[in-house]
């Protein structure tokens, strides 16, 4: 038998357990020497799964396992992993991102011994197993590992009081998610009997959709929404992230939220596409409702961030957003596009945080107002977060203008004319609000700015390195220009839309799914896509994207050389729904779970209404 | 089959959630969080659980006995198994943060908003 599929997750653990074994007196080289190691290990044969599933799904059945048949039904005795290009991609990218947080962490944290390698490795074989399980209680459980993993890695810095605070909203909040997953999937056990995603999809196809199935679906997705900080169920992310030491925010910013997008997606397909497919106009107007709200609630609140990690945290809610639009137009090309852009995104943001990393290390900071134009002495690291910036906006030719660009096509052939404009404008308010702080920070440009240095009104942030360090180290430079080059190849390799799209007609091929996992015979629809390329106005729309984001951090910078009246005119219109916004974001995990609880009935309302 | 233990595991989860909304103290909210929890393990043995039937442990008995699901029962151990790692950890949040701020009121806590 193959032993290739359950390899990525188990060499991780046992990576982890040694670690953890370990004495705490080795030195720091081998520990990280080790977890660097586990995280190549597991990105080459994440990569390699990747290459092996483009020519078809391999499925591995833990134990030899093997569905039977029983009364013309296929029963899935065993717990499976179920592999196709997607999952196994998006595997990868936890892997790559890992590799290069390692990397960055290399001086970090000095005096606590393995337990963040420890917990890193967990991390990342929980997120792999997620990725990879095609049973949905394995997925609930990897899921909770991976939460688990992610709650501690939040508080490392336990001695504050601002990660504490982060962790207890980001645990409580996930919780709740957790456990409303569950629930929907023990619904749906009670109505097929199966957890294998593909018998409980075969079990419901031809069914009619009625309550139970409704209230399945939107409490699984919910759970995963949550994670993929959908408002109204995003309140957590800017927490967790602006509290959590840097390495881990790029990972929680890179690939974690995306996890749950992917959640939605592969559940969406393998499980509830045979009853809903007859309603999928409606489906898409509830989704996209929702993705809409989202990326404009992240990218406003994007904008008025000051604290750099938070800002990020905001312009994540908004690409979770972005991203949910794409999945929800449920098409192929769509889907492709949004694997594409998850993976730049990833790659991109977490070159950001690096570079947020890297001035937290140097200044001590991540406030650009504490920091306001005391990175001249960083030139190179601000050429970074510019860049950064510029590729969040989606300039092309990186990787985030090709897979928005896909979304954009999909969307018009859809004739939804205005997505392509939604995505150009929260974009480039995203990357305008990065190309600001990037401006004030590392040039000093506009008006410094007028506030009491001793007012910690945000999570006050010390040093995570133990003392200022007079240069930055390559180890902490060479991760950020690796993930930058990263989102330039997946732009600019000429076979990556064409693996995305394949990929993803392989991910929504429902009956081919199930043929494939339960070994019933093929029917499968997949055909070859056409051949793709970004088309002339997808560029012209990148290039726009550039240019306002561009724009609006230099309106943002020098409104103090505009004239008065109308500037003015403005922030008197637009300041008290900025109030409004922030006040809403309240830090209270209280409100957080009220707002989930909301949310629930609201989607399940909206989903009940609409696909009755 | 009867209705009943579905209605606790909805009240479970309702009356969980209400805790945690309304909660004026971080232990009181974490074991909120644990009646939360508590609601699936309801729910989960309830789908599996049969009138009359037996444990299912086939030992001496037939192959044809009426037992109640197994599987849901596994599940509800893991269940269990996640459900202590989030409490024990939470908790530990808990204490630290009594240590550094002195206080469990999560409307004290301000460290974080906008």
């Amino acid at each position: 038998m193959d032993l290739l599929p359950p390899l990525p997750v188990v060499i991780p653990l046992l990576g982890a357990a040694l670690l953890l074994g370990a004495p705490r007196t080795m030195r720091r080289q081998i520990v990280d020497g080790v977890a660097l190691v586990v995280a190549l290990a597991v990105l080459i044969l994440c990569v390699v799964l990747a290459m092996k599933t483009s020519s078809g799904r391999l499925v591995y059945w833990f134990g030899g396992w093997k569905p039977r048949e029983l009364g013309g039904r296929p029963i899935a005795l065993g717990v499976s992993f179920s592999i196709d290009p997607l999952g196994a991609g998006m595997a990868a990218l936890a892997a790559g991102l890992v590799c290069s947080a390692l990397v960055f962490s290399w001086h970090y944290f000095k005096e606590v011994g393995n337990l963040f390698h420890v917990l890193m490795l967990v991390f990342l074989g929980a997120m792999v197993g997620f990725c990879l399980s095609g049973d949905l209680f394995n997925m609930f459980v990897f899921f909770e590992l991976m939460s688990v993993a992610a709650y501690s890695l939040t508080a490392y810095k336990i001695e504050e009081r601002g990660p504490l605070q982060g962790a207890l909203n980001f645990a409580v909040t996930n919780s709740v998610g957790g456990f409303l997953l569950l629930t929907g999937l023990a619904l749906l056990y009670a109505r097929t009997g199966a957890l294998n995603l593909a018998q409980i999809g075969h079990a419901l196809d031809g069914t009619h959709l009625d309550g139970l199935v409704i209230v399945a679906f939107v409490f699984l997705m919910t759970g995963f929404l949550v994670k993929a900080a959908v408002v109204p169920f995003h309140f957590w992310l800017a927490d967790a992230h602006s509290v959590a030491p840097t390495p881990v925010c790029m990972l929680f910013s890179g690939v974690m939220v995306e996890l749950g997008l992917y959640g939605v997606a592969r559940v969406y397909w393998t499980v509830f596409e045979g009853p809903m497919s007859v309603h999928i106009p409606q489906l898409r107007e509830v989704l996209m409702a929702m993705a809409v709200v989202t990326a404009l609630v992240g990218s406003v609140m994007c904008l008025l961030q000051h604290h750099l990690k938070r800002l990020l945290a905001f312009s994540t809610v908004s690409h979770a957003g972005l991203f949910l639009l794409g999945v929800a137009l449920l098409q192929p090309k769509a889907l492709g596009g949004v694997a594409i852009y998850i993976a730049a995104h990833g790659a991109v943001k977490a070159a950001l945080f690096v570079c947020v990393g890297i001035l937290l290390d140097r200044k001590g900071s991540v406030d650009e107002r504490r920091i306001f134009g005391r990175g001249r002495d960083l030139p190179f690291t601000g050429v970074l977060f510019m860049l950064g910036g510029l590729a969040l906006a989606g300039l092309p030719p990186f990787g985030t203008f090709l897979g928005k660009g896909l979304v954009e096509e999909q969307a018009s052939e859809l004739g939804l004319w205005w997505v392509p404009w939604l995505f150009v404008a929260v974009s480039a308010m995203t990357g305008g609000a990065v190309l600001r702080a990037a401006g004030r920070v590392f040039r000093g440009w506009g008006e410094p700015p007028e506030f009491d240095p001793t007012s910690l009104e945000e999570g006050h942030e010390d040093r995570e390195t133990g003392g200022a360090s007079t240069r930055t180290r390559l180890v902490m430079l060479a991760p950020a220009i690796a993930l930058l080059a990263a989102a330039l190849v997946l732009g600019i390799l000429p076979s990556v839309p064409q693996r995305a799209v394949r990929g993803a007609v392989a991910f929504e091929d429902h009956r081919g799914y199930e043929a494939a996992v339960l070994g019933l015979p093929a029917a499968s629809r997949a055909g070859s896509p056409a051949p793709l390329g970004s088309s002339f106005s997808s560029v012209l729309l990148g290039i726009l994207g550039a240019l306002l984001a561009v724009t609006i951090a230099l309106i943002a910078l020098f409104k103090h050389l505009l004239p008065e009246a109308p500037v003015e005119w403005v922030r008197s219109r637009l300041s008290p729904v900025g109030e409004r916004m922030r006040t809403l974001h309240s830090g209270h995990v209280s409100d957080y779970i009220a707002w989930l609880t909301a949310g629930v009935a609201a989607l399940g309302g909206l989903l009940a209404a609409a696909l009755r | 089959m009867s209705v009943f233990p579905f209605g606790v595991a909805a009240w479970l989860l309702l009356t969980g959630i209400y805790g945690i909304v309304t909660s004026r103290n971080l232990i009181h909210l974490v074991v909120c969080l644990s009646v939360v929890q508590s609601s699936t393990y309801v729910l989960l043995l309830a789908i599996g659980y049969k009138s009359h039937a037996a444990a299912p442990v086939f030992l001496n008995v037939p192959l044809a006995t009426p037992a109640v699901d197994p599987v849901v029962q596994a599940l509800v151990l893991t269940d269990i198994v996640v459900g202590a790692t989030v409490t024990a950890l939470l908790l530990g949040l808990v204490v630290q943060t009594h240590k550094r701020c002195g206080t469990l009121d999560p409307e004290a806590l301000q460290s974080l908003r906008g």
